[in-house]
């Protein structure tokens, strides 16, 4: 199963639509899509407008792969599961976000190899079949980087003495 | 509340995100916040579930607050109110946020009665700092971006992300 996600803030249907298309096509590949708060019914693809986190966790886990917004809540759960995720990013001039960083956060998560990317919908198909889910990594640890963890410990606790109560 | 084998009262964090990205990077923060006292305030009942261990085993508590944008005026003043009451009810010594709005009121409200406070920009912010991070670090103590090209000599810092 190919899980499509858009997050549940603001509709996202450049890619749900594009994803109905290819799966119009792709018959043999099952996908399902959270597609959010909108007024697009895909045809071809099963969907739901929200998923409780829980939810929305199985749905990751039990994927082949992720095509997702450029949203950190997406990446970074695919990361955590080791899930391969192909993310397209919302525009700022479709006024699919307030502004391009999805852009940008996905051409740097691209570079760190993290993501494969599909700057738009053009590019989607063609990136998604070259996917397979040997593009899975090892998952991502559970915690923040260990240094950012210690430097707010010791902000956190070693002015416990000036705390007066 | 207080259980008698604490003869020291922990540290009282209140840990702010609202949904989706901002949520599940404060999620990543939590080693941080062993042997504290943590409340922690979002925009979604169902998120309860992700911290359900922290409350039925660590004494961490959980609230939710309507979420705003930018854009609307009176929902963000029914956010600020419902914050101001959190931090009175709370009295937090440490407040720590990954954004957006809720950590604003927060820390600018918890401030006023002496806690400490931690901002954490979005690792989303890979270009500049989010506006509301903008208007809030330097009411933060501790003023964090998760990427070094963004860090500047009078803040933000840097020092490692979420991931």
């Amino acid at each position: 199963m190919i899980f499509v996600t858009v997050g549940a803030q603001m509709p996202f249907d450049r890619l749900v639509r594009a994803m109905d298309d290819w799966a119009a096509s792709h018959r043999q590949r099952p996908v399902f899509a959270q597609i959010g708060p909108t007024e697009y019914r895909p045809r071809s693809l099963e969907w739901s407008s929200f998923l409780d986190p829980p939810e929305f966790r199985r749905r990751v886990a039990e994927a082949e792969l992720l095509v997702a917004h450029a949203g950190m809540g997406s990446i970074i759960t695919a990361l955590e599961l080791g899930k391969p995720i192909l993310v397209m990013p919302r525009r700022g001039d479709l006024r699919e976000t307030r502004n391009d960083h999805q852009v940008a956060t996905a051409k740097r998560f691209l570079e760190q190899g993290r993501v494969s990317v599909a700057f738009d919908e053009r590019e989607l198909p063609e990136r998604l079949d070259s996917m397979t889910s040997h593009d899975a990594s090892d998952r991502i640890a559970a915690t923040a980087d260990p240094r950012l963890i210690g430097a707010l410990r010791q902000f956190i606790f070693d002015s416990e003495k000036a705390i007066s109560s | 509340m207080r259980t008698d084998r604490q003869r020291v009262k922990p540290t009282r964090i209140l840990a702010v995100a609202s949904g989706g990205g901002h949520w599940v990077q404060l999620l990543r923060l939590r080693p941080a916040f062993a042997d504290a006292a943590v409340t922690y305030v979002t925009v979604n009942e169902a998120y309860r579930s992700d911290v359900a261990t922290d409350l039925a085993e660590r004494g961490a508590r959980f609230a939710v607050i309507d979420d705003a944008t930018r854009w609307d005026k009176l929902g963000l003043a029914k956010m600020a109110a419902r914050l101001l009451w959190i931090v009175l009810r709370t009295r937090p010594h440490v407040v720590v946020s990954t954004g957006a709005a809720p950590g604003y009121f927060a820390i600018r409200f918890a401030r006023l009665f002496g806690a400490r406070t931690i901002w954490l920009d979005s690792v989303a912010n890979v270009e500049r700092l989010s506006m509301t991070g903008e208007l809030v670090g330097r009411h933060a103590d501790l003023w964090l971006t998760q990427w070094p090209h963004l860090a500047k000599p009078d803040g933000p810092r840097c020092e490692g992300a979420v991931l």
